[in-house]
């Protein structure tokens, strides 16, 4: 009788265990995938790697705790539910750092047009500095809640027991990924893509470069923010984003690589994979001799692994060269 | 061919490193001025004492200088990387902790828990170098693979991984505490107690004879003791000279032709018949080496060091270091660094005189207090009093200074400090005729 329930248990526990790495995986992946989205898009469009993307985030998350804690605004304006006002507030920082997104766009980034792929990367460095800095100041020493409504309430079916925040982490990057699929197809999405393709062919078809430019990164700043947001919430930070916030997105990195510097489905499938791959090593990887922290650096390791087999990532377009 | 500094009738001349007595003179000069600022007790000519650039002579600036030539070693190894073979790395950092590990494994005490040799600096400094060279080896398989961007990418997860290991590596590096030993800079023939030539003491330069009164005492009046900082000053600048000396010489060689034409085609370069994976073994490699010995003496100078500073921003430094400076040329690269640890202090400073200024309510105190902030109510960029008012503090403006020079140099200066000073000799050589 007591082995049949040691055995129950442990089987219990085994299931438990399997899918808390599942649904920690898949939130965190999400996160992940928002990240490495922006990320692609702007890389698509402008043939730009920016480091300056965590700082972004950790911008878009402050912007998200000053309006929606601090100032309560355009929220409280609009009355309503407390979750309704502080998600108008939130969806109102999400559109500023866009702006602010646009504002780089077009002084950091437009006068680089035409210089080596790696000077540009190296001016998103100096950037990555200068936002992380000053949004650093203004989150000052102690972290900012982002006083989102979901708490630390917990959502619970079965085996599977998950914050709210994870599963809206989740819901919203599906609906952000279907989004911009359908932004692909849209006018402005077309131009992109054939921007992204060739620029001067792009322009000598009517597209303004400039302002797609602007666009790209206007919706990758935007989804840095949602990202930061999700970020900064339970259980990935349990008292808000503070100074460290800004270092998160580099864990995207693996994830874009992943899936292949210039593909939409390869971000979403590299931050899954990611996010899974780490949080499967947090749960089972737990051997003294791996280190503290160990999970933090397995996708780092995967990608080494899978850019060795395949140079351009799973989904990346192969540059073809020859001697 | 007097006179004519641009017509060159062998090829020896041509390639030679001072072509021009003009530049053979100035570099002399500019050794001697190096030699001359950590002599700040004067030099007696006759009657009159001379005290050449007695601020830079004060220990602080010493050891901002000293860090110059630490970092302007490694910055050279980047830029033999970066700016000769073309190979974008952001795994600078993983190698320079390699190089302080080894040196603090062979040259360090042992400690409660570390592992210590205890071994005199020409092991323990050489070594960095190779076994920095070695992993850098292992590394460049990786980079024959992966390219452009891709490379940075995945040297930059070689820097957090590398970061895991050091952390958790605690028989070696002594974890986060970093509770280790680490070498000093004093040269001894074995382990014996009295140093041959110690670096870290105040004193004369060498224990039995003060060798620089030996030998220009006739002419020149030197201090009888110069301070520790003097002293590592000194080994460090001849470091940097040695090590500038071996980088000028690898770009005229076969190997640094090489590397310049991988970086400006790869796909020509295989054409001719360059290796393309050897020659990126070679570039890793070298670059190591400087990257290895580099750390092996910033451990050394400071004494300390904790895995988590060999992370993403110190490697992003040395990248600055390197652009800034103007990327290919050893003589930027050694402006970059000289840029990159010198300009803070000013700002430093330039903060602290802004506060006195409005303090002391002198002319410029209202202009001053524009842009200072001196209160939790006061408005303004910059504040000497942390945390209480809304300004940045001093080395938050200097992060935030430091990120607008790369954008900065990057949008109107893509040569770097060397372009600037290339725009400023081309001005001159034309003078008084502006074409």
């Amino acid at each position: 009788m007591t082995a049949l329930l040691l055995a129950q248990a442990a089987a219990d526990s085994v299931v438990d265990r399997f899918v808390a790495a599942v649904t920690n995986g898949l939130s965190l992946g999400a996160i992940y995938a928002l990240l490495a989205l922006g990320f692609v898009i702007i890389f698509k469009a402008t043939r730009v790697i920016s480091f300056a993307h965590g700082a972004i985030a950790a911008l878009g998350a402050y912007l998200v705790s000053y309006f929606a804690t601090v100032l309560n605004f355009p929220g409280n304006a609009l009355g309503g539910p407390i979750w309704l006002q502080w998600t108008v507030s939130a969806l109102f920082a999400v559109l500023a750092t866009a702006v602010v997104g646009l504002v780089i766009e077009r002084v950091a980034i437009r006068p680089m047009i035409g210089e080596p792929i790696f000077s540009i990367a190296m001016v998103t460095i100096g950037l990555d500095i200068v936002i992380r800095t000053i949004t650093n100041d203004f989150i000052s020493t102690n972290p900012r809640p982002l006083g989102d409504p979901f708490g630390t309430s917990l959502w619970e079916a079965g085996p599977i027991s998950m914050a709210y925040t994870e599963v809206a982490a989740i819901v919203v990057t599906v609906v952000l990924v279907l989004g911009i699929a359908w932004f692909f197809r849209t006018r402005i999405g077309i131009a992109m893509r054939a921007t992204a393709f060739d620029q001067e062919a792009a322009m000598a078809q009517g597209i303004s470069v400039g302002r797609i430019f602007a666009i790209a990164w206007a919706i990758g700043a935007g989804l840095a923010a949602v990202a930061g947001i999700f970020s900064s919430v339970f259980p990935r930070a349990s008292q808000g984003v503070d100074q460290q916030s800004a270092f998160f997105a580099f864990r995207a990195f693996p994830a874009i690589i992943l899936g292949g510097l210039d593909s939409i489905p390869g971000a979403v499938v590299g931050g899954f994979a990611i996010g899974l791959a780490e949080s499967f090593a947090a749960k089972y990887l737990t051997w003294s001799g791996f280190g503290i922290g160990f999970s933090g650096i397995v996708p780092y390791l995967v990608m080494m692994i899978v850019l060795l087999v395949r140079p351009y990532g799973l989904f990346g377009t192969e540059e073809i060269r020859r001697v | 061919m007097r006179g004519r500094p641009n017509l060159y009738v062998s090829y020896e001349s041509e390639q030679s490193l001072l072509p021009t007595w003009t530049q053979r003179i100035a570099l002399i000069a500019f050794l001697f001025l190096l030699f001359l600022i950590p002599l700040q007790g004067g030099i007696e000519i006759g009657a009159h004492v001379y005290r050449p650039l007695s601020f830079l002579g004060d220990n602080a600036w010493l050891k901002i200088l000293s860090q110059v030539a630490i970092f302007g070693i490694g910055a050279l190894g980047l830029n033999i990387l970066t700016g000769l073979a073309g190979q974008v790395s952001l795994g600078h950092a993983f190698f320079m902790g390699i190089g302080a590990y080894t040196a603090a494994v062979l040259g360090g005490e042992v400690g409660k828990a570390q592992i210590g040799l205890g071994l005199p600096i020409w092991i323990w400094l050489p070594a960095a170098g190779v076994v920095a060279a070695l992993v850098g080896m292992l590394v460049a398989p990786t980079a024959v693979r992966v390219r452009g961007l891709y490379l940075a990418i995945v040297t930059l997860g070689l820097v957090f991984v590398g970061e895991h290991i050091f952390r958790n590596a605690i028989s070696i590096t002594g974890g986060s505490q970093g509770v280790r030993k680490f070498p000093v800079l004093d040269v001894r023939i074995w382990k014996e107690e009295q140093p041959l030539l110690s670096f870290t003491s105040d004193g004369p330069m060498w224990a039995p004879v003060n060798w620089l009164d030996w030998l220009l005492g006739p002419w020149i009046n030197f201090p009888d003791e110069i301070s520790e900082e003097a002293k590592t000053y000194f080994i460090l600048f001849l470091l940097l000279i040695l090590f500038v000396v071996l980088a000028k010489n690898l770009q005229r060689t076969r190997i640094g032709r090489a590397f310049m034409a991988l970086r400006d085609r790869d796909v020509a370069a295989e054409v001719m018949g360059v290796p393309d994976a050897k020659t990126k073994f070679e570039a890793f490699a070298v670059s190591s080496f400087y990257a290895g010995v580099s750390g092996a003496l910033l451990v050394a100078f400071v004494g300390l060091a904790t895995p988590e500073q060999f992370n993403l921003a110190l490697s992003v430094q040395f990248v600055v270091i390197v652009l800034i400076g103007g990327a290919g040329t050893v003589s930027g690269t050694l402006m970059g660094s000289a840029f990159v640890f010198v300009f803070p202090r000013l700002v430093q400073d330039f903060s602290v005189w802004l506060t006195h200024a409005v303090e002391s309510g002198g002319a410029i105190a209202s202009l001053a207090d524009v842009v200072v902030s001196t209160s939790a109510n006061d408005p303004g960029l910059v504040s000497t009093l942390d945390g209480v008012s809304p300004g940045l503090n001093v080395s938050q403006l200097n992060l935030v200074i430091y990120g607008l020079l790369i954008i900065g140099f990057l949008i109107f200066e893509p040569l770097g400090l060397y372009g600037i000073w290339l725009r400023i000799k081309n001005y001159w050589k034309g003078w008084p005729f502006t074409y």
